[in-house]
């Protein structure tokens, strides 16, 4: 091709055509796991019903259980009346049936490999799915090396200058530094970096997209996003629920690693993060990139940072089972269940602004958040009885639930002495646009299929982030062990210390 | 809940919607824009409002809808506001106005407004010749006409591309996003090869099947034909020829649609014809000048007709083309279900 194509169709100014994904299938690795039944298999159905699919989308299961496509088409079918989030039509579902594939088998099996890339081969010639394939992980990280190399040796991960191959991976994304990397030069032996999508699904949020939009699309917010006004900022992820089930997964890995690593310092780097020169993926993530190695746990590791675990208790009026008597923990497990970390982010917009990070089990509420805490006013021009319930204004952008952003101030109490106190103002996603808004999966997943990589983390994220956390999980791992923390509360005193010792305190949420 | 304010004024029921607002809390909060919707007072003002509400969960908006009663009558304004549970996320307020009071629709409109936020004007049914010219349609931002509903749709479509302003926008246009979507699509794909020629076979009085044709004329910048299918309803097929083979894009049965491209299995594609809570929802997604369709209705003078096949007209029996043809003239009379014609 000696000249680029240009679509005569396409005008830039065309914003109601929906960016439809090119003809590809998608192979799902663990298709009866949690993940795949609630969510991906709901969001795929989802993004049929809104059109986004490419005619002739199919879709490939494979896993152990001995079943015929008709048996995989019911899970689906199952899964997705139950858990979609657009309404049921059959027509819909009738055409995206006609492309459901099971092929069953282990992981070690060369066989079931060569009949599914014979299955996916078939489904090219059969419906036109343009040798485009797109191989969903939904399975533990000890299992990639051998389903990687399996997809090399039969063949599956060769790509041809027309047809592209990617590969998507959930957390965790290794358990410290050194595994991480390892598991990176696994997954880019077999796909380059350009075609890794790593999962985060809290970038597929539109409250989380939203942030960008409120920082760099308004005059009002950035000019006091920095030192000079802002006091700290807060970063809140809280479960009310607990680990039971979990066992095999959380044992020996904590909160720590299964949420600060990945979604909490995320999180961080839309915070902080300097105003890229575009959009484009590349200049995003070259000033995430930045702030993440700028960013550094405070000193001393034992004063700034806290870590917990849930005893059994009384929460929301049920019974609950203390983390050590839940099924498959070991009774001297060490594993957090509560951390708090400290923050700095070296540069000269936040020196001096500590970033608190905090995630649990068994919490008060569900609820993330971000809070920014500003500094109070200079000087108050009022009786000192005026002010005392004043306190520090603040900006909260709530991610989930009741996704929307809070901004506190103080306001004059009405009646005849002046009397200042916080009052909230409220913007509510659900109400101000859509209560329909997609879901965090069907975002990334017609991204996958786009080759559009904007909102997944690159390995050398995820390796900063390791950086960032290694420190910390030395340190708890070489002293002491998590302080117990009742089911229901906002996590163990010692996180509470943490902040009074700054002379500050929690938000709560 | 609704409240019914018979022989009303706007001050009576902007008085009454702050003291709802005061008595049950944020009732009016966070609204992005106003919605106009300007008709008769027959049965298809329910639908329209359903269609609204509908639409208001993905864009919370005020609704105002401003129903033209009898005009023989003595003037005055009937109110009624809902809001809960039967006004979806949004607010409606309903102003039947009667005697000569009906032609002065946005005098009524004007102190309803919301500060600040846009408006939009949609003419569920028969609609104004140059709706920017309009008293109400004065007021949008953007101006939702639908040529399907008028009595003569295809004449209508002309007279809106004559009259056409920025801000103006026309359901006809909107029900063809999936088709253009999807052709656009089919473009994407190799063979790289320019289109040499394209057809487009649908109803005769169908402006979706006029305007995908103009869109198509405009853009291709090559000769399009536009077929007229006897019985079949909406747009039926579109061809677009290449030297390696043509493209084809059909939907028959108004449902299920086939795209059929050369050395490529046939793919099928559902195409359902939209609902107008759907195209509702698409056009209240942006409210900036839509430069496509403004081309579109400009290559609407660049179409060449074809005659009718004769093949396809012999194989619908008469009765169905005129049942085809019943449901076309009044498609707005129906509730804004699914299984909608034409």
């Amino acid at each position: 091709m000696t000249r680029v194509w240009e679509n005569p169709l396409r005008d830039p100014r065309d914003k109601r055509l929906p960016r439809i994904a090119g003809p590809s299938s998608l192979v799902i690795f663990g298709v009866t796991g949690d993940l795949a039944r609630k969510k991906l298999m709901p969001a795929i159905y989802d993004l049929a019903n809104r059109g986004l699919l490419p005619a002739g989308f199919s879709l490939v299961g494979f896993a152990r259980r001995d079943w015929a496509h008709q048996d995989f088409g019911e899970l689906v079918h199952d899964s997705v009346k139950e858990h979609a989030r657009t309404p049921f039509k059959e027509s819909v579902w009738n055409r995206l049936a006609e492309g459901i594939r099971f092929v069953q088998g282990s992981f070690d099996d060369d066989d079931a490999f060569d009949k599914l890339a014979q299955t996916v081969k078939d489904l090219d010639s059969e419906r036109g799915t343009g040798g485009n394939t797109a191989f969903y992980l939904s399975i533990p990280p000890s299992a990639f090396p051998v389903v990687i190399k399996q997809l090399a040796r039969s063949g599956l991960s060769d790509a041809d200058a027309q047809t592209w191959r990617r590969v998507v991976i959930e957390k965790p994304f290794g358990h410290d530094l050194k595994s991480a990397k390892e598991l990176n030069s696994i997954v880019n032996d077999v796909f380059p970096e350009e075609s890794v999508f790593r999962i985060d699904h809290y970038l597929g949020k539109e409250t989380v997209q939203n942030i960008l939009a409120l920082r760099f699309a308004n005059q009002l917010f950035e000019p006091i996003w920095n030192a000079n006004y802002v006091d700290h900022v807060q970063i809140t992820m809280a479960e009310d629920i607990g680990l039971g089930g979990r066992a095999g997964y959380y044992d020996g890995i904590g909160a720590a690693r299964d949420v600060i690593q990945n979604h909490l310092l995320q999180l961080l780097a839309f915070t902080a993060m300097e105003e890229p020169g575009s959009f484009s993926p590349r200049a995003l993530r070259a000033e995430k990139i930045k702030v993440l190695a700028a960013t550094k746990p405070a000193e001393p590791i034992s004063e700034t940072t806290a870590r917990g675990q849930y005893e059994g208790g009384w929460q929301g009026g049920k019974k609950v089972p203390g983390l050590l008597e839940e099924g498959g923990f070991s009774k001297e497990s060490k594993t957090e269940t509560y951390a708090a970390v400290t923050l700095e982010v070296q540069n000269r917009r936040w020196a001096g602004v500590p970033f608190y990070l905090r995630t649990g089990k068994r919490l008060g509420r569900r609820v993330t958040e971000i809070a920014v805490v500003f500094k109070r006013a200079p000087h108050l021009p009022f009786d000192s009885s005026s002010t005392e319930e004043l306190g520090q204004n603040a900006l909260v952008i709530r991610v989930q639930p009741d996704e929307g952003i809070t901004l506190r101030f103080g306001s004059k109490v009405p009646g005849n002495i002046m009397e200042v106190r916080d009052v909230t103002m409220d913007f509510g996603y659900g109400h101000a646009f859509t209560e329909s808004s997609p879901e965090a999966y069907e975002r990334l997943i017609l991204d996958v299929l786009l080759g559009e990589p904007s909102l997944f983390p690159v390995n050398e994220e995820v390796e900063l982030s390791w950086e960032i956390l290694d420190p910390v999980l030395d340190h708890w791992a070489a002293h002491g062990t998590p302080e117990p923390y009742s089911p229901g509360t906002w996590g163990p005193p010692s996180a509470d210390e943490l902040l009074a010792r700054d002379g500050r305190n929690w938000r709560r949420p | 809940m609704i409240i019914d304010l018979p022989s009303t004024s706007t001050s009576q029921v902007n008085a009454k919607l702050v003291e709802m607002r005061a008595r049950g809390g944020a009732v009016a909060l966070g609204r992005v824009l106003t919605l106009v919707i300007a008709t008769e007072d027959d049965e298809q003002l329910e639908a329209a409002i359903e269609a609204a509400n509908e639409a208001s969960r993905e864009h919370p908006s005020r609704v105002i809808v401003v129903a033209k009663g009898s005009r023989s009558a003595a003037p005055r304004i009937d109110g009624q506001i809902r809001v809960g549970g039967d006004a979806g996320a949004s607010e409606v307020i309903v102003m039947r106005l009667y005697g000569a009071l009906a032609t002065q629709g946005q005098s009524a409109v004007v102190p309803l407004l919301l500060p600040d936020a846009p408006i939009v004007a949609w003419w569920p049914g028969s609609g104004p010749k140059a709706p920017s010219e309009d008293p109400i349609g004065e007021l949008a931002q953007r101006r939702i006409t639908d040529s399907a509903a008028e009595r003569n749709p295809v004449k209508a479509l002309g007279t809106r591309a004559k009259a056409y302003k920025e801000g103006d926008t026309d359901l006809a246009w909107t029900r063809l996003t999936h088709w253009r979507a999807q052709l656009v699509a089919a473009l994407d794909l190799p063979p790289y090869e320019a289109v040499t020629g394209a057809v487009v076979t649908g109803e005769a009085d169908s402006p979706s099947t006029e305007l995908l044709a103009g869109w198509l004329a405009e853009y291709l910048k090559v000769p399009v034909k536009r077929i007229k299918s006897v019985g079949a309803q909406g747009i039926v097929s579109v061809v677009l020829e290449r030297n390696s083979g043509a493209i084809e894009l059909s939907r028959p049965d108004g449902r299920i649609g086939t795209l059929t491209q050369p050395g490529q299995p046939t793919r099928r594609i559902e195409l359902r014809r939209r609902d107008n809570k759907d195209c509702l929802i698409e056009e209240l997604r942006r409210l900036d000048p839509d430069e496509v369709y403004e081309a579109s209705l400009h290559g609407l003078g660049k179409i060449a007709s074809g005659a009718t096949p004769k093949a396809a007209a012999a194989k619908v029996s008469p009765a169905a083309a005129k049942a085809g043809a019943a449901a076309k003239a009044a498609p707005k009379a129906k509730p804004p279900k699914e299984t909608t014609s034409s």
